[in-house]
């Protein structure tokens, strides 16, 4: 038989036993009677010499192999029992670690999806990213350098390590069919799809002939885009799309929910078709780069070979790529900085799961204290040590596995109701959800939790003093545990104070960064991106009066009071950051000091309501033809000139490419936190350069019309404008478009959304905690208290009155509560320095935040002793002493 | 009647597995058995044969199958199986080893130590 059918056969087996021992007996008997016992006499040796048949019994069970299989059903049985006897504490038990379970489970589910999984193409380790690398680069502040397109070509011919793919990030407008809508556009090279393993959902990729300057013009629409747009027909493939005045047959469509770089574009064509000067420039680097090893090549192999590469095209065309290289890395998924929200959120739920853990342990040891005469009688009867362990460890396994188990249908239900209250778009949120990963942690969290809530009562089962104990039966209390129950309240109170404390200091940040100035005038101003009809575009001059008559047009609306164009306004991502200088000798530029610019129309100052510290800001006079003008903020007049009047000097910026880079200052305006109400304390690059747009080179026009926003300071509710602003900008074609429409309200707002969405989980977790701990406190107070019933009886005979009964709990009561305050502000100062590294426009602990919160968790600590303390005042001291 | 001895630690299995080689035998008959051949020296402790019969049993080296007593009764009779078979050869073997072993050493004269 093996293990198993030992197992179910238990019954057969036990009978079995039991006829083999009785015929041993009988024949033994028998036997004896043969050589003139009486059969008593001969039933009785017979028994003698084989030993007690229980033990004989135990022994053979013992011999089957399967005794800890049995063993566990019978604690488990056992368990369920003592949990059915007493169902309300099962219930709290249950329910504190079902919370706690499922909130961590939550967190996990989150970061398992976001930051541990793979990206989700086929062999994703095999995926790398490739960028351009150069010594002048600022990579700190800038971020990793793309790749030249002619680069791109020359590597990906060149190599053996690797299967290379670009693509180029852009956007243009769909004119037909259907309504004008500015849409998403990725340019890539046709063997991105084979290098991702992504095969096309309908119809075919681009082919290699496909991806050169004049082949026919082809499309790949995206999935939600061919849903959206073209309301899934069918028909599509080979019907034309018009884009940006172009008509491109449909060739494909991109399979459901395909990502690339973490985004889900909309229309896809091949970038060797595009005639845009800097695509063909070495000098421009506009491509991401992702390959894939060939096998067997390692990445060191394709980094060695890359490096050659481009030391190779660096002497081959010294003027563009001198000091030019290539790195290759792994390619990990985009996720921006979520990861250390996430960790952060992760270890606060942990500590609302320690909380629910202690509880659940100090219930726990609270009863196996009571318990404590039953288990004294099995050791007597010759349990051992390891087995009454074993047996009180299956009962908190068994509470933390059921409780796991609650967890997990909370995590699933809770997911997504918590994934929208994430702020802003949760990278990778399509793929979130329960999985073997998140599966294996709830259960792996369930186990430990049970053998840390199961081990302090486990291990107190008593083993000394055996006879006293069975003798003093349940009431007598040991001083170790007394002193674990306070280890337990203290701990409680701990984890309380780090998590009451960690949310008044986000609640105080938050109350901070809401009340600071923004630099600029927040309210009914709508902001919005504009695409200009893609006929004018061609011609420069005819864009420059394209913005001028959107300008002149707008102003006409009902409600408009004054408009301007801006290209990267604050608070919203898309930034032109660049190197400056205040004198001709300018040193390399990794050195240089870097600046924000902003090109805008002259009345961007009425429009956002920016004061004006010294000179003026543009005019109608700064155009083509006169000297090249900028206006510097508070900020950058400081760093770059101290105490002198900026006003009249001139910056030196490098890589501008107009005006001989050299630049008048005519004016100094205030600052505008450009990063956000919370990021802009922080943030590496602060000073902020305006420029006219009507100075730009014609060179210029095309690239920065397709980039520009209009603001728009109104007199009515900025919203209330849109339709008929829309209406008026449409232009003469109809085919020029408002997207990405947001009032300046709303992203101020936006860009406290972080901050106010930790600090409402932090309160949430807060409260949690506290509420698990004053239950905690309760339960362990009252606890305490009954058991000391006949002394507070021997005291009030003696002549203790109700409210010296009541001072004694409540003085027990305070020295756990005090003692958990002060480990708790120390953690908590080490807490907050956690929270002033991954949080923006947090300041570090002060003493305010403490003397806010602590009193919160003391009246609380001490209602929860309340109760218990007035039970023991009313204890009547006859009755108390005749139950001794 | 002769002093008896308490077996070695170990030996039990070996005198069982000899036993049952000997044919088809239930508990009690093996019981007999050891305490008929040693002449009563060795003192089989009944109430440790059964565990080691289970033990035996579950280790593969014992197989056991309910048949007819002489007597009409039903008993548990234990029989050898390939693998205690060879067990046993192995375990006498070893067991003789020792015991030439401990002989050896046991029949040196005094100082004869070389």
């Amino acid at each position: 038989m093996n293990w198993w059918q030992r197992v179910l056969r238990r019954k057969k087996m036990e009978d079995q036993l039991e006829k083999e021992l009785r015929f041993h007996l009988e024949q033994h008997a028998n036997e004896l009677i043969a050589k003139g016992y009486s059969p008593g006499e001969a039933r009785r040796q017979a028994r003698l010499s084989l030993g007690g048949p229980e033990q004989v019994k135990e022994n053979c069970r013992d011999a089957r192999g399967t005794r800890w299989l049995e063993d566990f059903f019978q604690d488990f049985r056992y368990a369920l029992r003592m949990l059915a006897m007493q169902p309300g504490f099962a219930a709290v038990a249950l329910l504190t670690l079902a919370l706690g379970i499922g909130a961590t489970t939550v967190m996990f589910t989150v970061i398992n999806s976001v930051l541990l999984k793979p990206l989700p193409y086929p062999d994703p380790s095999k995926l790398v990213a490739v960028n351009g690398h150069s010594d002048g680069w600022n990579a700190e502040i800038l971020g990793e350098q793309n790749v030249a397109y002619l680069d791109f070509l020359d590597c990906a011919r060149e190599t053996g390590s690797l299967i290379m793919a670009a693509a180029l990030f852009n956007g243009g407008t769909v004119s037909e069919p259907g309504e004008p809508e500015y849409v998403d556009l990725r340019e890539i090279s046709s063997s991105l799809f084979s290098v991702l393993r992504v095969s096309i959902a309908q119809g075919r990729s681009f082919l290699p002939e496909e991806d050169r300057p004049g082949a026919m013009p082809v499309a790949i629409l995206g999935n939600n885009f061919w849903r959206r747009h073209f309301a899934d027909r069918q028909d599509v493939l080979g019907s034309p799309v018009v884009l940006d005045g172009r008509r491109y047959t449909i060739i494909g469509i991109a399979p459901a929910g395909f990502k690339l770089f973490g985004e889900e574009p909309e229309i896809y064509t091949p970038v060797g078709q595009d005639t845009a000067k800097y695509v063909w420039n070495r000098a421009a680097h506009p491509m991401h780069v992702v390959a894939r090893l060939q096998p067997g090549a390692t990445l060191s192999q394709a980094q060695s070979e890359l490096t050659l590469l481009g030391r190779h095209l660096a002497g081959q065309f010294p003027d563009t790529n001198a000091g030019r290289t290539f790195q290759v890395k792994p390619l990990r998924p985009n996720v921006g900085n979520v990861g250390s929200t996430l960790w952060l959120l992760l270890g606060a739920v942990s500590l609302v799961l320690l909380v629910a853990c202690v509880n659940v342990a100090s219930l726990l040891l609270a009863r196996a204290v009571s318990r404590e005469r039953e288990l004294a009688m099995r050791v007597a009867l010759g349990a051992s040590r390891g087995r009454l362990v074993r047996q009180c460890l299956t009962e908190s396994a068994m509470l933390g596995l059921s409780g796991g188990l609650l967890g997990v249908l909370i995590a699933a239900d809770g997911i997504h109701p918590f994934m929208r209250m994430w702020p802003g778009a949760l990278p990778r949120a399509e793929e979130v959800h329960l999985d073997w990963r998140v599966l294996l942690f709830a259960l792996g969290i369930s186990l430990l939790s049970g053998l840390l809530f199961g081990l302090a009562p486990a291990l107190r089962a008593p083993f000394r003093n055996l006879e006293q104990r069975l003798r003093t039966g349940a009431r007598s209390i040991a001083g170790s545990s007394r002193r674990l129950h306070s280890i337990f309240v203290i701990s409680e109170i701990a984890f309380a104070i780090i998590l009451l404390v960690s949310a008044g200091m986000l609640g105080r940040t938050l109350l901070r960064l809401s009340s600071l100035d923004p630099g600029v005038d927040v309210s009914n101003v709508l902001v919005t991106r504009m695409a200009l009809s893609p006929a004018t575009l061609a011609d420069p001059a005819k864009t420059r009066a394209a913005w001028n008559e959107v300008l002149a047009r707008g102003r006409s609306v009902p409600g408009v009071q004054s408009i301007a164009t801006v290209d990267t306004f604050p608070m919203r991502s898309g930034d032109n950051e660049q190197g400056y200088w205040t004198s001709a000798d300018v040193p390399p530029a990794n050195k240089l000091p870097f600046a924000l610019l902003t090109s805008v129309s002259p009345d961007y100052l009425n429009v956002m309501r920016i004061p004006l510290r010294r000179g003026r800001f543009f005019d109608d006079h700064d155009t083509l033809g006169s000297t090249p003008v900028i206006v510097i903020d508070e900020v950058l007049a400081r760093n770059a000139f101290g105490a002198q009047d900026p006003v009249g000097k001139r910056l030196w910026i490098p890589d501008m490419g107009y005006g001989g880079n050299v630049f008048e200052i005519v004016g100094v305006v205030g600052h505008v936190r450009h990063w956000g109400l919370a990021g802009d304390d922080q943030a590496k690059v602060r000073a902020q350069i305006y420029y006219p747009f009507a100075q730009l080179p014609d060179s210029f026009m095309h690239r920065w019309s397709e980039l520009m926003s209009i603001a728009v300071r109104t007199e009515i509710p900025p919203l209330g404008v849109l339709p008929s602003l829309r209406g008026e900008l449409k232009g003469v074609a109809g085919d020029q478009v408002l997207y990405e429409v947001r009032t300046m309200e709303q992203l101020a707002s936006e860009s406290l959304a972080e901050q106010r969405f930790l600090f409402l989980l932090f309160g949430v977790f807060a409260g949690l905690a506290l509420l698990l701990a004053c239950i905690g406190i309760y339960g362990v107070l009252a606890y305490l208290t009954g058991q000391r019933v006949p002394e507070i009886g021997v005291r009030m005979a003696l002549g203790a009155t109700a409210s010296d009964v009541i001072r004694m709990v409540f003085r027990q009561s305070l020295g756990m509560i005090f003692v958990g305050i002060g480990i708790g502000i120390l953690a908590a100062l080490a807490a907050g320095r956690l929270l002033v590294h991954t949080v923006e426009g947090m300041q570090s602990t002060e003493l305010s935040t403490f003397i806010i919160t602590i009193p919160i968790l003391v009246v609380a600590a001490l209602l929860a002793s309340f109760a218990p303390a007035r039970r023991a005042s009313r204890v009547d001291p006859m009755s108390a002493l005749r139950q001794e | 009647m002769p002093e008896k001895s308490d077996l070695p630690q170990g030996t039990l299995d070996l005198l069982i597995l000899k036993v049952v080689a000997l044919g088809s035998v239930h508990g009690y008959a093996i019981a007999q058995r050891l305490e008929q051949v040693s002449r009563g020296v060795v003192q089989v402790p009944q109430g440790s044969l059964y565990p080691a019969l289970h033990r035996l049993e579950n280790r593969g080296l014992l197989a056991a199958d309910w048949e007819e007593t002489e007597s009409g009764r039903e008993a548990k009779f234990y029989r050898l199986t390939r693998k205690g078979r060879a067990q046993l050869e192995s375990e006498t073997a070893s067991w003789q080893r020792l015991i030439d072993a401990v002989g050896l050493v046991l029949k040196l004269s005094e100082g004869g130590a070389e």
